[in-house]
């Protein structure tokens, strides 16, 4: 969708497709600004929570930074966290609301995580960062690429884990269907176990970081 | 007496903040670079958690909860205000850290030097409404069990981030691959923790 808005609008001048894309690579949430870690690593056992809940981010951290810079010349710099957890929480209760009546399966497995989103450092973060300083739609397309360079790190988890860890995709037996089992494979418990999410994630830094040599730390 | 240190026991070992549920990742990450600030930071959260719990668990069980309202006439029997929770739980949670942040200047500025500069922090840190929102979702049947549920994960989490800070002070004299140094490799050695505990699971007190 959005590249057939491209084209023709200039809203997406070359710094505003920067500020979409830079937060999915070189300055990733999770793997550069260690923003977001928090609730980002518990629900990836399967693919479609990971993806429930990245699209969560999307939303709010999209609305959410649209509202706060639309609010940022009435607040004032002293109650501004007060104000903005209010929008955060406003926002996650209402995703929270719509996952209970349309997906409630998932919001089951995702318990305590959907109302984790609010205290998701990514999110004040941001808010913080950019949305408090400049206009709406910036704000905007800084919020949409924040959230999905955080989006895409889950997903990528959780993809790995489900298919190492279950053998399946989307719930879908791939394994099962290709008769790798026939073979002598067996699935790897170990993968679904919470303390593999961070070694995942741990090689995922190390795969980008060996591209983007940059990004390397001193020790 | 026995189920409250049971889930004392259990919120440090088994059901650990960082290594079972991740929380408070984003302070873990940040802090732990030295072992003084993260113990510095570890007792902030011992003792924010110890007060938010109980406090939370009072509104849960006496404004918000199903049926919480009962105790205002028979008409308020039906009345679920559950949905307010989330914006009900942090801002108690905002506004007790800011209280204790008083309190703590007022009476101990010695205390108030070496955690001051933490607290804030705390307030969104994901540890304290993960808390919280455990408690709720786990129904804790008296303030005790709550409360020493608030205390166990806060002691969690002060372990795991003191153990991170230790090993992090020593990686320095390694030869770590150049880009798994810094947040790589303690994302690894986080996830190497989370496995040596879960030799825990299991444990009945």
């Amino acid at each position: 969708m959005s590249a057939e808005v491209k084209e023709r609008d200039p809203l997406f001048s070359p710094k505003n497709r920067k500020l979409l894309s830079t937060p999915l690579n070189r300055d990733n949430p999770i793997t550069v600004q260690v923003l977001g870690v928090c609730s980002a690593l518990a629900v990836t056992a399967k693919l479609e929570p990971s993806v429930v809940l990245a699209l969560s981010v999307v939303f709010v951290l999209g609305v959410g930074n649209v509202l706060i810079s639309l609010l940022r010349k009435t607040i004032a710099p002293r109650i501004r966290i007060i104000v903005q957890l209010t929008v955060i929480a406003t926002l996650v209760i209402l995703v929270d609301q719509f996952l209970l009546a349309f997906a409630y399966d998932v919001s089951k497995q995702l318990s305590v995580f959907v109302g984790l989103i609010i205290t998701n450092c990514i999110i004040m973060g941001r808010f913080e960062a950019f949305g408090m300083a400049n206009k709406p739609w910036p704000s905007f397309l800084d919020g949409i690429g924040n959230a999905l360079g955080y989006g895409w790190i889950l997903i990528v988890v959780g993809f790995f884990r489900e298919l190492l860890g279950s053998g399946t995709v989307w719930g879908y037996p791939v394994f099962e269907k290709i008769g790798l089992y026939n073979w002598g494979y067996e699935n790897n418990g170990m993968m679904i176990l919470p303390p593999m999410a961070l070694i995942v994630v741990g090689i995922i830094i190390w795969v980008q970081r060996s591209r983007v040599r940059d990004l390397i730390e001193e020790n | 007496m026995q189920e409250v240190t049971s889930i004392f026991v259990k919120s440090i070992f088994i059901d650990n903040m960082v290594f079972a549920y991740f929380l408070g990742m984003c302070s873990y990450l940040a802090v732990s670079r030295t072992v003084k600030t993260s113990v510095g930071l570890g007792i902030a959260v011992i003792f924010v958690l110890g007060i938010t719990v109980p406090v939370n668990y009072l509104i849960h069980e006496f404004l918000l909860g199903p049926g919480a309202l009962s105790w205002l006439g028979p008409s308020f029997t039906d009345v679920n205000l559950n949905f307010l929770t989330f914006i009900v739980f942090i801002a108690v949670i905002a506004s007790m850290v800011q209280l204790v942040e008083m309190i703590i200047e007022k009476f101990s500025p010695a205390l108030y030097n070496s955690l001051g500069i933490f607290l804030p922090l705390i307030a969104v840190n994901c540890a304290i409404l993960g808390g919280s929102l455990f408690m709720q979702e786990r129904e804790y049947h008296s303030i005790a069990e709550a409360t020493s549920f608030g205390l166990g994960s806060g002691v969690g989490w002060f372990i795991a981030i003191v153990g991170i800070a230790a090993i992090r002070e020593k990686i320095r004299y390694s030869n770590v691959p150049a880009p798994l140094r810094g947040l790589g490799i303690t994302y690894i050695i986080t996830g190497l923790m989370g496995i040596a505990f879960m030799m825990f699971m299991g444990i009945k007190i």
